[in-house]
């Protein structure tokens, strides 16, 4: 066959096996950044329409155009392009970029006020169908919501729950288009069909013969989008070319159908480097050509858009779609993944300028070669755009063909998928123990009706004891909310095309997570090391604290708090462990807030660590912003205690030094920072967003935006354009610690 | 166990010798310079009693970024060498455990005394580099800004290349008092009589300490004074650059 002609065979040809195909034929690449070429006189017209466009976006207040009547799906839109004579890569969301799909199987009202909020009305015809007639995902888990689950969403100790839009954090194996076509997939999906069940029709059997039925057709309807576009993708890619835009279209296809959270792509560089470098062997493409198709693949990976409300984006801010791509790593053979690819896409960041997404994540090993820790390293000095994962800690539990989903979810591409599941407010549960479950801010009973904290001062042992029924209780009630959504989501907004990429049989994981973990560490940690005194309102209620003395702090690398976060980390993970979870799925825990820190920290009364009420929480697992008072290594090394055994769904770091504080020469800021990425990964640090700017720059940035149309920032597990955060995050992300030198 | 007046801890130094070190300022500085960014160190008694197990403890919890980033610890101040006795302590420790030791001076308290000498040699047995700041090549100047004379941290200077001791001199450029080609010039040639000089930074005068010396209650008398421009700050580093013998 012409289409695998110059690769090596093995069991990839036999079946679908991507990692096979990837190990087979990988070409690492050791060297350093030298080869990388410039953009394409076509890459930077098509870049500045882009720009063009990005402006009138902005200056249309968010929106520049969204659909009000058709109803997404793979194949609901005409082709869309940027500019048809000078796109290599192409295909849009919609007939036209920038122009937002309508997706209401998640929740017409969510559709419905996310389209006013931007000034567009939602067709009456349209909203009639998903009132009367076709039930929605948020429907169906409202018909099923207990009074109590209500409750606790409404205080804020459970929030960000995706019980409104679609879940996301699922990343279908987009290579096997590429690698295989599209019939050939079918095919397997048609022999695997007569296999499921022995015959008796039970309720899963029944599921998954009907998820098995939308899956094909979902094939089907990619096949046919592709040919809107005049590809006719039923075979294997025979080229890089074709490779690339294969992959693509599975991924378009994907957006089309799903206004996930998170719609990350997985970890395609090195797959695609390998139909590169055939193609560079044999001749029919240069170094230029091979950038200018990354360049045009990533330009339409910036430009992936969902119709949002404000609310959302409050917990979400800046637009962000979390097409998080992979970078980098080892095999389990000991040869590094780092390809020339690998430097391809990060070279877009200098071709196109920085951007948030796609949300580029480098899986960090000290094993990586030098060449490519140093190009990575002056990257993130130059753009902040760049996260780093710890591939030493996850290639020993995922392997070496894992992704990353949203910010730092791991999971073997194409064999696993989670089921996201928000977070919930520890802090806030703290205060619940001390008031016998009633909410500090709204002044009602959320919790069940537990024995507050009577006394003047707070006593640890009595404050632990109330907070670890408190926590038990809340836990139990989460997962059940959860298992609710994912039954709900599986039943109305499943997600046919995405799940068509994956394996039959899949690990299922149950994505909890929690926020505010600083913030309970160190009140936990003032009220056993300092003393701390309840201030009561007309009702007996503690709304504020005083306190007298000092105490450890978190992010200090004092074992004596520190010790109290990883306790809560654990704790929480052996808590969600022991109930029942729908699917079976294997509860996990994340320590991310995403930028909802902000959001919970406004829904949280006055802490006694001393935060006043309203003020944010740090974000994911860092210090509170200036308690750590020790520098940036003793804030890491706290952080790094933290058990990822007990938080397999990430724990979220994000770090922010001056260029000046991380060395005075440019070589030497290199040399510095992939130090310390090397030293985080060796201490078992997960995660890092390194962010490298001055706070004067950000300044000037919020009073003067439209001079910083590309400012990017890394927020929490993904990276931001800072101009288009609200007020408020601007701001949090001014105060927080930026590690400075004098 | 030997104790130190310790100001405070800074984990991620990227400024205070190569790669990423632990910075511990000491408390006590005998000079009293006039674009000083850290007065709070100044006086001996304050800060806080450390031993020396304390630090070793704290810092060993750094290796892998030492290691990764070729850093180890500075000793920086304050002025470190009041305190000989306990940087002889400490050094020696992290010496059993490899790590590369920096310790950042003016110089100040430095003489040929036997009794001084005898220590200081001791302590070069445990120190890899000397960061020395030289803030006047003029002893007259020097004075001025620091209220010191210069003549035993020149000599100082000397010492150190007599011993092979590799140094990286500092030199914080400071408009009106230090910023001037003549006496550039003069330093520049005396460092060419030094064969033990690996690096010379210039380091421009900021203003980000002052808030310090209103809150001390002391009277800043370099308000007016702004940072070097560009300019200036490549000028020095070029005419200071001229004494680095460059060894292939």
């Amino acid at each position: 066959m012409t289409h695998w002609e110059g690769f090596k065979s093995g069991k990839w040809q036999e079946e679908v096996d991507v990692r096979d195909f990837i190990l087979k034929n990988v070409t690492p690449y050791t060297g350093d950044e030298t080869f990388l070429e410039g953009p394409t006189e076509a890459t930077t017209k098509l870049w500045d329409q882009v720009m063009e466009l990005n402006k009138k976006e902005r200056d249309a207040g968010g929106v520049l155009d969204a659909d009000t009547k058709v109803v997404s799906t793979i194949t609901s839109h005409d082709p869309g392009y940027l500019n048809k004579e000078l796109e290599q890569i192409v295909g849009f969301q919609t007939d036209k970029p920038f122009k937002r799909a309508l997706m209401p199987y998640g929740g017409i009202r969510m559709a419905k006020t996310a389209l006013e909020s931007y000034g567009y009305e939602l067709d009456k015809e349209v909203e009639h169908i998903f009132t009367e007639y076709r039930k929605t995902h948020n429907q169906g888990v409202f018909d099923v919501y207990t009074p109590e689950m209500r409750a606790a969403r409404h205080s804020g100790i459970i929030t960000g729950l995706p019980d409104a839009y679609g879940r996301g954090r699922i990343i279908g194996d987009y290579r096997r288009v590429a690698l295989y076509g599209v019939d050939f997939l079918m095919q397997e999906k048609q022999r695997e069909f007569q296999y499921i069940g022995d015959g008796t029709m039970t309720e899963e059997v029944i599921r998954e013969r009907e998820e098995f039925s939308e899956q094909y057709r979902a094939l089907k309807q990619l096949k046919e989008m592709a040919l809107t576009y005049g590809y006719d993708i039923s075979g294997p890619a025979k080229n890089a070319k074709e490779a690339i835009q294969w992959l693509y279209f599975a991924y378009l296809a994907a957006i089309k159908e799903q206004n996930g959270a998170a719609m990350s792509l997985g970890r395609v560089s090195t797959f695609l480097d390998i139909y590169i470098e055939r193609d560079i062997r044999k001749g029919a493409l240069t170094e230029k050509e091979a950038q200018e198709l990354v360049d045009h693949f990533v330009m339409k990976l910036r430009l992936v858009k969902f119709a949002r409300t404000p609310e959302y984006n409050s917990l979400y801010s800046g637009d962000p779609t979390w097409v998080t791509e992979s970078i980098g790593g080892m095999a389990l053979d000991g040869r590094t993944l780092v390809t020339k690819n690998s430097f391809r896409f990060l070279n877009t960041l200098d071709n196109l300028g920085p951007a948030p997404e796609p949300n580029l994540t480098v899986l960090w090993s000290i094993k990586l070669p030098e060449g490519f820790k140093k190009y990575v390293a002056n990257m993130s000095i130059k753009s902040s755009a760049i996260q780093y994962e710890n591939d030493d800690v996850m290639r020993d539990i995922y392997g070496d063909d894992y992704g990353i989903a949203c910010c730092v979810s791991a999971m073997k591409i194409g064999k696993q998928m989670q089921f996201f599941g928000a977070r919930v407010n520890i802090a806030k549960a703290l205060l619940y123990a001390i008031n016998g479950g009633v909410d500090e801010r709204i002044k009602k009973q959320i919790a069940p009706t537990y024995a507050p904290i009577t006394s003047e001062y707070l006593d640890f042992d009595e404050v632990m004891e109330k907070y670890d029924v408190m926590l038990d209780w809340l836990c139990e009630l989460y997962v059940n909310t959860l298992n609710i959504i994912h039954y709900m989501h599986d039943k109305y907004a499943y997600e046919k095309l995405e799940m068509a990429l994956h394996d039959r049989e899949i690990l299922r994981t149950m994505a909890c997570g929690i926020a505010g973990l600083s913030v309970a560490a160190d009140s936990l940690s003032a009220i056993k090391y300092a003393k701390v005194k309840t201030i009561r309102d007309e009702n007996g209620i503690v709304v504020d604290y005083e306190i007298e003395g000092d105490y450890p702090k978190y992010g200090n690398n004092d074992d004596r708090v520190d010790k109290i976060a990883v306790d809560l980390v654990k704790g929480i993970m052996n808590r969600i462990k022991k109930h029942k979870t729908y699917r079976n799925a294997v509860p996990t825990q994340s320590v991310l807030t995403i930028t909802s820190n902000v959001v919970y920290g406004e829904k949280t009364g006055n802490t006694p660590d001393g935060r006043e009420a309203g003020k944010p929480f740090a974000p994911g697992a860092n210090p509170m912003h200036g308690r750590d008072m020790k520098g940036a290594l003793a804030s890491l090394t706290t952080v790094s205690k933290l058990p990822y055994e007990y938080s397999l769904d990430g724990i979220s770091n994000t770090f922010t030094v001056t260029p000046k504080a991380l060395g005075r020469e440019d070589d030497v800021q290199v040399n510095n920072l992939v130090g310390m990425l090397d030293g985080y990964m060796m201490k078992k640090g997960h995660h890092i967003n390194v962010n490298v700017l001055n706070r004067d720059t950000l300044l000037d940035a919020m009073d003067h935006p439209e001079d910083y149309p590309q400012l990017t920032i890394r927020v929490s597990g993904y990276a931001v354009n800072f101009i288009k955060l609200t007020r408020e995050q601007q701001i949090d992300v001014i105060n927080r610690t930026f590690h400075e030198s004098m | 166990m030997a104790t130190g007046r310790i100001h405070s801890i800074e984990t991620f130094g990227a400024v205070d010798g190569p790669g990423l070190r632990y910075v511990v300022f000491t408390q006590g500085c005998n000079l009293r310079c006039q674009f000083c960014h850290n007065p709070d160190t100044w006086k001996l008694a304050n800060g806080k009693e450390m031993t020396v197990q304390e630090i070793i403890d704290d810092l060993l919890d750094y290796l892998p970024f030492f290691q990764a980033s070729g850093g180890g610890i500075t000793v920086s101040g304050g002025e470190p060498l009041l305190q000989i006795d306990f940087l002889i302590a400490l050094f020696k420790e992290c010496k059993k455990h490899g790590i590369h030791t920096t310790i950042d001076t003016s110089g100040g308290p430095f003489s040929r005394r036997p009794a001084f000498l005898l220590k200081m040699q001791e302590l070069l047995v445990y120190t890899d580099l000397i960061m020395l700041d030289i803030k006047h090549i003029d002893s007259e100047q020097h004075k001025v800004i620091t209220g010191l004379p210069n003549e035993h941290i020149l000599d100082f200077a000397n010492y150190l290349a007599e011993n092979d001791m590799p140094v990286w001199i500092r030199h914080v450029l400071v408009p009106t008092l230090s910023d001037f080609d003549d006496d550039l010039n003069r330093l520049a040639d005396f460092l060419k009589t030094l064969d033990n000089i690996e690096k010379i930074e210039v380091l421009p005068y900021h203003q980000l300490g002052v808030y310090k010396w209103k809150n001390l209650g002391l009277e800043y008398k370099l308000e007016n004074v702004a940072p070097p421009t560009e300019e200036r700050v490549e000028n020095a580093k070029r005419i200071l650059g001229k004494a680095l013998v460059v060894v292939s």
